[in-house]
C-alpha cells in the first residue's frame, strides 16, 4: 500500500511540535470529580449510587439505560456528594455525578482473563461493562459498534490513528507509548471478526510511529500500518475508510455498510483494558496546548477532573488568551468557562491567543470555488449556506445538505471569510428537527 | 474568570487568504503588463490606467455612500475591475471614455446587480464592450501618441498584428511575444503576461482549469481551421495563440470568479466554450478579435453550465459498498 488519500480536505498549521515530545504526566485532580450521565451518544446512564454512597475507583456508579448507552465508573474513591446538572464542555448542562475525592484512590478488585478464553459474547459483554465508547469524540458505544447485524461480512477494521485534527497529540503519545496495548486490543477484536484484518491508520506526518508499530505487526498475521496522507478531515469514518478500502459510504450508511469497522487509537486501547485486564474506562490522554498555555503537554487524566485543573498544572493561560477549545481548532467547542468535566471523548484542551474567527472580516461570496475544492462530502458549501441564509429548506435537501459531516474545511478555507460550516450545521439542525416532527 | 474567552461555531481557525489579499495579487500579477504597456505606448497610457483605476474606485465609494451601504473599496475589487479596463483600452482614448467606462462598468454592471459576487458578467470586459458598441472608431484606434517606442514594429497597413493576420500579412512573432507592437495597453506583451500568469497560478489564486481548457481548445480550432483552409500552419496558431487579447483574457478575465462557473468540471466547460467562441469569432466574425465578446457571452451560460455539473455527494454515487 502507498500513501492513502481522499479527495479534498485542507493543510491547516498542524501545532503538534507544541506537546509531541512532552512526555504524559499523570494527573492527581485536587478538587470534586464530575461524571455526566451523558458521555456517549444514546441514552444518558442511569445512577446506581445515591448521595452519601462510598465508592472506589473503578466502581460502577451508573448503568447503561437501553441498548445504545454504556455504564459510567468512578475514577477516585471517596464520597458521592450529590447528582446535579453540571455544565460540560459542549456548553449544554448535564445531569452528573459528583463524588468527593478522597485522595486514598482505593479500588475495586479488577478480573483479568485470557483471550483464548473467552468467547465472541463474553468479549462484548467485558466491553460493555467497562463503559468504552467512542473515544475518538462521537462516544458511541462500542459494543454497539462491535455487534453489526452481519458480522461475517466485516473484512476491515480499521484503527483511526490518524489525528488529523491540528494540535492533537495524545492519539500520538498512546501510539508510541502503548504500542503493545494497541495491539493486543486489535487482537482482541479482530477475535471478534473471522474474515476481518486489522488495519492501524497513521498519517504520515507521525512517521516514528508508523515504523514502530510496523515493526512490530511485521509477523503478526491479520495485522497491518496503513500509511495516510497527511491531510483534515483525514481521521473522518467515512474519509478514512475511503482511503484505505476506496469504499465510499454516505451520511446514512453505517462503516458495517462498507465491511468496515472502525475505532479510535484510545478505543482500542481502551477494549484491551477492559476486557483483558477487566479495567474500565477511567483515565484518557488529553493533550493541554496552544499558544495561550505557558507549558503545552501531554495529562492521563482522571475523567471527571476539571478541566481548569489541568489548565493550572500546564502552567495557567497566558494574559493574551482569547479562545479555550474542548478538542481541536477544527472541530472543537469554544467554552466561556473552563470548569467542566474531562470525559470520555475529551482528547484535548486547546488554548489560542489569536482568534482568527473574531479577526475574520466578512466580505460577499465571490464564488471563488475554494470550498468546492476542499470538501470532502463533494458538495456546493457556498450555495448550501445560501440556502440556509434563505432558510430554503428544499433547495437544501436537493444539493445534498445533508451530506455535510461539518468538518469545517469550507469555513477554513473560505476567502470571504464566510462562517460557512456554521450556517450549514444549523440548516442542518433545523431539517432533523423538522423531520422529527412529521 | 479573569480572563472574557471567545466564544464561535467550529472551526476556530481561518486560511490566511482573504478577499482582499486575492485581488491584491491580481493587481500584482498584472503590474508587468502594466509596466510594459506604458513602456510601449508611453506616458499617456500611465494616465489612462491611473483615470480609469480611480475613476472605478469613486464609482465604488460614491455608490456606497449613496446608498448607505458598507464601504467595500477595501477589498480592492474596484482597482481590479478598473485596471482589467484599463488594460484593454487603445493610448489613444479620449480620457473621458474610461470614466465612462468605469462608472457602467461598476455601477451598472456590478452595483445594480447587487455588488461583488452578484454581477453575472465581468464588469471590466462589459465596460469595454459597452464603449466598442458606443465609440468603436475610437476604441479601435490604435494610434501610438507622440512619447510612445519609436521602434513599434509595424506591419504594413499599421493595423495590429491579428488584424494584418486576417489581411493576409506576415506579422513577426518574436515582437508578438514581447510585446512591441500596437493593441490595447495591456495586451500586447505575452511575455509580461506569462510573467503574471504564472504568478497567480504559483499563489494558486487561479488554477489552470480555465486558462488550460480556454487555450488548449482555442488551439484545436484554430489548427483544424487551418487544415480545412490550406494546411496546418504552426506559426500562424502561435502568432494567434499570443496575440490579440487571447493570454490577457484566458489568464486575468475568464478566471474572474465571480462570472466562472463554481463546479470544478463546470469550470473545464467553460474554459471548452470559451475557446470555441473565441475561434469563431477571430476566424469567421468580422473583426480580428474575439477574446471580450466570447467571455461576456460565456458568462451568460454560466447558470446552465453549473446546472449540469452540481457534483455527486461523497457515498451517492462513484464506488458503493
Amino acid at each position: 500500500m502507498g500513501i492513502l488519500t481522499f479527495k479534498g480536505g485542507v493543510h491547516p498549521y498542524d501545532g503538534k511540535e507544541l506537546s509531541k515530545n512532552s512526555p504524559v504526566v499523570k494527573y492527581l485532580p485536587k478538587g470534586d470529580m464530575v461524571y455526566p450521565l451523558s458521555q456517549h451518544i444514546g441514552a444518558p446512564a442511569a445512577p446506581i449510587v445515591q448521595k452519601g454512597d462510598h465508592v472506589l475507583a473503578g466502581q460502577k456508579i451508573a448503568d447503561a439505560a437501553g441498548f445504545v448507552s454504556s455504564p459510567i465508573h468512578a475514577s477516585v474513591s471517596g464520597m458521592v456528594k450529590g447528582i446535579e446538572p453540571r455544565l460540560t464542555a459542549t456548553g449544554s448542562m448535564v445531569n452528573s455525578i459528583i463524588i468527593e475525592n478522597d485522595q486514598k484512590y482505593d479500588s475495586i478488585e479488577y478480573t483479568p482473563a485470557k483471550l483464548e478464553d473467552l468467547s465472541k459474547e463474553e468479549i462484548l459483554a467485558r466491553i460493555k461493562e467497562g463503559g468504552v465508547v467512542g473515544m475518538g469524540g462521537a462516544g458511541f458505544p462500542t459494543q454497539v459498534k462491535l455487534a453489526p447485524k452481519e458480522p461475517d461480512k466485516i473484512d476491515h477494521i480499521l484503527v483511526n490513528g490518524a489525528e488529523c485534527e491540528p494540535y492533537l497529540t495524545s492519539d500520538y503519545r498512546r501510539m508510541l507509548d502503548d504500542s503493545e496495548k494497541l495491539i493486543e486490543g486489535l487482537r482482541v477484536m479482530l477475535k471478534l471478526f473471522d474474515n476481518a484484518k486489522g488495519y492501524i491508520c497513521i498519517e504520515d506526518n507521525k512517521p516514528d510511529c508508523i515504523a514502530k508499530l510496523k515493526e512490530m505487526v511485521k509477523d503478526i498475521p491479520r495485522i497491518e500500518v496503513a500509511e495516510l496522507m497527511t491531510k483534515y478531515p483525514q481521521g473522518g469514518e467515512r474519509f478514512l475508510i475511503k482511503a484505505v478500502t476506496d469504499r465510499e459510504i454516505n451520511s446514512t450508511m453505517l462503516p458495517a455498510d462498507a465491511g468496515c469497522v472502525v475505532d479510535n487509537v484510545d478505543t482500542v486501547i481502551a477494549v484491551y483494558e477492559a476486557v483483558i485486564l477487566g479495567k474500565p474506562v477511567m483515565d484518557r490522554i488529553v493533550t493541554v496546548t496552544g499558544q495561550g498555555i505557558k507549558n503545552p503537554q501531554n495529562f492521563d487524566v482522571l475523567s471527571g477532573t476539571d478541566m481548569a485543573e489541568l489548565i493550572e498544572a500546564a502552567g495557567g493561560l497566558t494574559d493574551n488568551v482569547s479562545k479555550v477549545i474542548s478538542g481541536g481548532p477544527m472541530m472543537g467547542f469554544a467554552m466561556y468557562d473552563t470548569h467542566v468535566p474531562c470525559i470520555k471523548t475529551s482528547s484535548a484542551c486547546l488554548c489560542l491567543e489569536k482568534d482568527d474567527v473574531a479577526d475574520a472580516e466578512q466580505t460577499a461570496c465571490i464564488n471563488c470555488g475554494r470550498c468546492v475544492g476542499v470538501c470532502p462530502g463533494h458538495v456546493i458549501p457556498a450555495r448550501l449556506a445560501t440556502f440556509a441564509e434563505h432558510g430554503d429548506m428544499e433547495s437544501f435537501q436537493k444539493f445534498d445538505g445533508m451530506e455535510c459531516c461539518e468538518c469545517g474545511c469550507c469555513s477554513y478555507i473560505c476567502p470571504a471569510k464566510r462562517p460557512l460550516t456554521q450556517m450549514i450545521k444549523s440548516m442542518r439542525k433545523m431539517v432533523l428537527a423538522s423531520r422529527k416532527k412529521k | 474568570m479573569e480572563q472574557m474567552l471567545h466564544v464561535s461555531s467550529n472551526p476556530h481557525v481561518r486560511d490566511k487568504m482573504t478577499t482582499s489579499k486575492i485581488m491584491q495579487l491580481v493587481v500584482l500579477a498584472l503590474l508587468p503588463t502594466t509596466l510594459f504597456g506604458i513602456y510601449n505606448f508611453g506616458v499617456r497610457a500611465l494616465l489612462v490606467v491611473v483615470i480609469t483605476v480611480a475613476s472605478s474606485v469613486f464609482f465604488e465609494w460614491i455608490y456606497d455612500k449613496l446608498m448607505h451601504k458598507k464601504n467595500t473599496i477595501t477589498d480592492f475589487s474596484a482597482v481590479v475591475t478598473g485596471l482589467l479596463l484599463a488594460l484593454n483600452m487603445p493610448v489613444s482614448i479620449p480620457l473621458w471614455m474610461p470614466v465612462l467606462g468605469s462608472a457602467f462598468a461598476i455601477i451598472v454592471v456590478k452595483q445594480l446587480f447587487g455588488g461583488l459576487g452578484q454581477n453575472f458578467m465581468n464588469p471590466a470586459l462589459a465596460g469595454r464592450c459597452f464603449l466598442m458598441i458606443s465609440f468603436a472608431g475610437k476604441m479601435t484606434d490604435f494610434t501610438v501618441p507622440a512619447g510612445g517606442m519609436s521602434n513599434l514594429y509595424d506591419t504594413a497597413s499599421g493595423a495590429t498584428p491579428l488584424a494584418a493576420m486576417k489581411a493576409g500579412e506576415a506579422v513577426d512573432f518574436v515582437s508578438l511575444f514581447v510585446g512591441n507592437i500596437k493593441g490595447t495597453i495591456g495586451e500586447t506583451s505575452a511575455i509580461a503576461l506569462l510573467i503574471g500568469a504564472a504568478l497567480l497560478l504559483f499563489m494558486k489564486v487561479i488554477d489552470w482549469r480555465i486558462p488550460g481548457t480556454y487555450i488548449g481548445s482555442f488551439a484545436v480550432f484554430i489548427a483544424l481551421f487551418d487544415i480545412f483552409n490550406g494546411g496546418f500552419d504552426f506559426y500562424h496558431l502561435l502568432c494567434e495563440i499570443c496575440g490579440g487579447g487571447l493570454l490577457l483574457g484566458a489568464f486575468f478575465m475568464a478566471t474572474d470568479y465571480v462570472t466562472t462557473p463554481i463546479t470544478k468540471n463546470g469550470q473545464l466547460i467553460y474554459g471548452c466554450v470559451l475557446g470555441l467562441l473565441t475561434g469563431i469569432f477571430r476566424m469567421l466574425g468580422a473583426s480580428a478579435e474575439g477574446v471580450s465578446y466570447a467571455i461576456i457571452f460565456g458568462n451568460l451560460l454560466i447558470p446552465l453550465i453549473e446546472r449540469w455539473t452540481i457534483p455527486t455527494a461523497f457515498g451517492k454515487g462513484g464506488k458503493k459498498a
